[in-house]
């Protein structure tokens, strides 16, 4: 680790830890778990098309959720627009302003220029779509009003040390999630093989398909081509591992990155909580005692629990090589559903009420885990909210009652191994 | 109406095709270096440079300095000193996409023509109205736009708009090293990726087998372009009545013949509109010259996308 001895002498400040949330009930578990802020898409001028996204009554709603427990919300208004977008601008800006969001996370400069005059006093952030990998373009923006730059995901810890020795403004970095392959902002691999735009949330994903590799034949007149590769070799793919960073909060935290973000508005709820949760309990325990603090691999454990792809450092300490790409069919990842909500317990009859969100069984092992809460059982009885014992939940939503070995609290989650 | 003749401008990959080039009707060049440069047709020292703006101002035409590479802390360093050389020898504008470049060009170079191009963002007035102000003199548009979008936003800025017309285009651009990483995955070495461009190796997605993607790796990461060439040359006389200002051959990956064939027939194409003849019949001459494994098409300007 870099300078420790140097950063424990001073006071460390304290990063924001911002979630995505693609709904409201995401929103609500995201700050739950410790997110200190949010972000959100609307229902236009973002770049998730399919992720739920927030009308303005749910935005309205998130924002006083949030607000009230000192969480920022953020809405991401990333399209690298055409012409006929940028329509219903101004009243979007206007609308989501009154609404009371705290910043826009914008990559056109035609929606910073909107902004700028229609809604001055709106906090303005430069989206990692805009790909800013160096120093004196964080300080053009930062001139331009711009109040935080989130950094491309290309850029090293090196560099951002380097980047707030020479700039004032507020950082923000991905250290968690998936990764485009690219420089965010320049593939269009799915305009032209799917007709879908990319940057306008149209993104098809063409990266993680499968490709042969050839030479083209020395006769530009001719089709001939070469493979390189054989029979039984992988074929070419462009598929990243998933951005982890669990294991480095205190080079994170000390190379001056005010905002340490998590991908994935797309993401489910059991995926939000459990890595806004252990990310929480990391940054906590790194700033409560610097000195003494120890990375604890029960962490990376639950994770791992609510991650689909392998994990990597992206470009934090050097160049992704071959290990950070994803060829084959790429290891096993065991998978984990998440089967219910913890909605009461009671501390006489040690039982908790739950809602089913997956199908759960008797006899079957489940984790029950939040912030405060993690521990392994079995279930052993399952009744029904008029106390018939059941064999299993299997109903969408169902309530049911369970004995729990020890307390849980509302909010809590039960997981299964899927 | 009076019709503003447009620029026919084309990259070189060296100064013989610049000579050749400029002598098939070509008004301006896009060459660059590898460092600052991205996606250059072929690699210009400063030495060349300054040569080749020698040439072009003989010939009375122009020289734009790609520039055009997303820019980390370290390349910052000689960013000056690399601007200060391009005005001495007097060229006529830089191609830019990382605003690093654009700031220290402005202090360096004021004189300079400020060319934005980052391939993929260039998508509508408002945004160019915005580098405009700040003292971009030209905008070159993202491929993915369509014909009528391009128009649009003509009529509604007041710099100079550039559209590529022919060629290849950049598709994607990842920092990472995907064909060092794939060959060393395979745990063999059939080619070294330094060669990739050389050798043109392409891509073929499983279940597109008729479409090829050229790859290649550099200093700055991995390149995909397009499978296929744009080729707009019927369709010349509807960028002229709109006022585009630059119309550009994009080389890179084709032969010094090809090119000054095509430059011939876009330079006949320009001149055609502007005496108001017909143009039809150049197309064919096209497909004629065209190497079959680069298939012909309007790129996105006919086209509607889904998002």
């Amino acid at each position: 680790m870099n300078n420790t001895a140097e950063h424990q002498t001073q006071k460390l400040k304290k990063p924001e830890l911002l979630a995505p949330a693609g709904n409201l009930e995401k929103l609500e578990f995201a700050i739950r778990y410790g997110a200190d802020a949010v972000y959100i898409g609307g229902r236009q001028f973002g770049l998730r098309a399919k992720a739920g996204n927030f009308s303005f009554e749910d935005m309205e709603k998130g924002v006083a959720f949030a607000h009230k427990r000192n969480a920022r919300v953020y809405v991401a208004t990333n399209i690298i627009a055409h012409n006929a977008d940028l329509s219903g601008l101004e009243t979007y800006l206007k609308t989501i302003k009154n609404i009371g969001v705290d910043a826009i996370i914008v990559a056109d400069p035609a929606i910073i220029s909107t902004a700028k005059n229609i809604v001055p006093d709106l906090e303005i952030h430069l989206s990692t779509q805009s790909s800013v990998t160096n120093w004196r373009t964080v300080q053009f923006w930062k001139d331009e009003g711009i109040s935080r730059v989130v950094l491309a995901r290309e850029v090293s810890l090196r560099e951002i040390r380097d980047i707030k020795k020479h700039v004032d403004v507020e950082l923000e970095a991905f250290i968690h999630g998936a990764m485009c392959n690219s420089y965010s902002g320049r593939c269009v691999l799915s305009n032209h093989m799917t007709n879908r735009d990319a940057n306008r949330g149209g993104c098809a994903q063409s990266c993680r398909w499968l490709y042969d590799l050839f030479q083209t034949g020395d006769e530009l007149d001719d089709y001939s081509e070469i493979p390189l590769f054989e029979e039984n070799d992988d074929p070419y793919t462009m598929s990243s591992k998933d951005l982890c960073m669990i294991e480095s909060i205190p080079d994170i935290i000390n190379a001056g990155i005010d905002s340490l973000k998590i991908e994935g508005r797309m993401k489910s709820i059991h995926y939000v909580a459990t890595v806004v949760n252990a990310y929480r309990q990391a940054i906590d325990a790194y700033l409560a005692d610097p000195k003494n603090y120890s990375f604890d691999p029960a962490w990376l454990d639950e994770i791992v629990k609510a991650s689909h792809r392998p994990l990597i450092k992206g470009f934090y300490y050097q160049p992704p090589n071959k290990e950070a790409q994803i060829y084959g069919e790429g290891p096993k990842i065991r998978k984990f559903d998440f089967v219910g909500l913890v909605l009461d317990y009671d501390n006489d009859t040690k039982t908790a009420t739950i809602q089913q969100r997956n199908n759960f069984k008797v006899g079957q092992e489940v984790e029950f885990f939040g912030p405060a809460t993690k521990f392994v059982q079995t279930i052993e009885k399952i009744e029904d909210e008029e106390g018939n014992s059941i064999d299993a939940a299997r109903h969408p939503l169902q309530i049911i009652k369970m004995k729990v070995n020890k307390p849980v609290k509302p909010y809590d989650m039960m997981r299964k191994e899927n | 109406m009076n019709l503003k003749k447009p620029e026919l401008l084309i990259t070189a990959k060296n100064l013989d095709e610049i000579k050749y080039l400029a002598d098939s009707g070509a008004d301006a060049f896009n060459i660059g270096g590898d460092i600052y440069g991205l996606r250059v047709a072929g690699i210009f020292t400063l030495e060349m440079i300054k040569e080749a703006v020698k040439i072009a101002k003989e010939k009375q035409k122009k020289i734009y300095v790609m520039m055009n590479a997303i820019l980390h802390n370290d390349s910052l360093n000689g960013l000056e000193d690399y601007l200060t050389k391009l005005v001495e020898y007097d060229v006529d504008g830089i191609v830019f996409g990382d605003p690093a470049v654009f700031i220290t060009a402005k202090e360096i170079a004021p004189d300079l023509q400020l060319h934005l191009n980052t391939e993929t963002t260039i998508t509508n007035a408002e945004t160019i109205n915005f580098w405009a102000k700040r003292g971009v003199t030209r905008a070159v548009l993202a491929r993915e736009l369509s014909l009528e979008e391009v128009i649009d936003i003509k009529n509604k800025v007041n710099i100079e708009i550039q559209v590529q017309v022919h060629g290849l285009t950049c598709i994607f651009h990842s920092k990472r090293s995907l064909l060092t990483n794939y060959f060393e995955h395979l745990g063999y070495n059939k080619l070294l990726p330094q060669e990739s461009r050389k050798k043109q190796l392409h891509l073929r997605e499983k279940k597109r087998p008729d479409e090829r993607y050229p790859i290649f790796e550099d200093s700055h990461g991995t390149h995909i372009m397009s499978d296929h060439d744009i080729c707009m040359i019927e369709h010349i006389d509807k960028f002229i009545g709109a006022g585009i200002d630059s119309l550009k051959i994009e080389g890179i990956l084709h032969s010094t013949d090809y090119l000054v064939n095509v430059t011939k027939l876009y330079r006949k194409a320009i001149d055609n509109v502007l005496s108001g003849k017909e143009n039809g019949y150049l197309v064919e001459q096209i497909k004629k010259i065209q190497p079959k494994n680069r298939p012909l098409n309007t790129g996105f300007y006919f086209k509607e996308q889904i998002y």
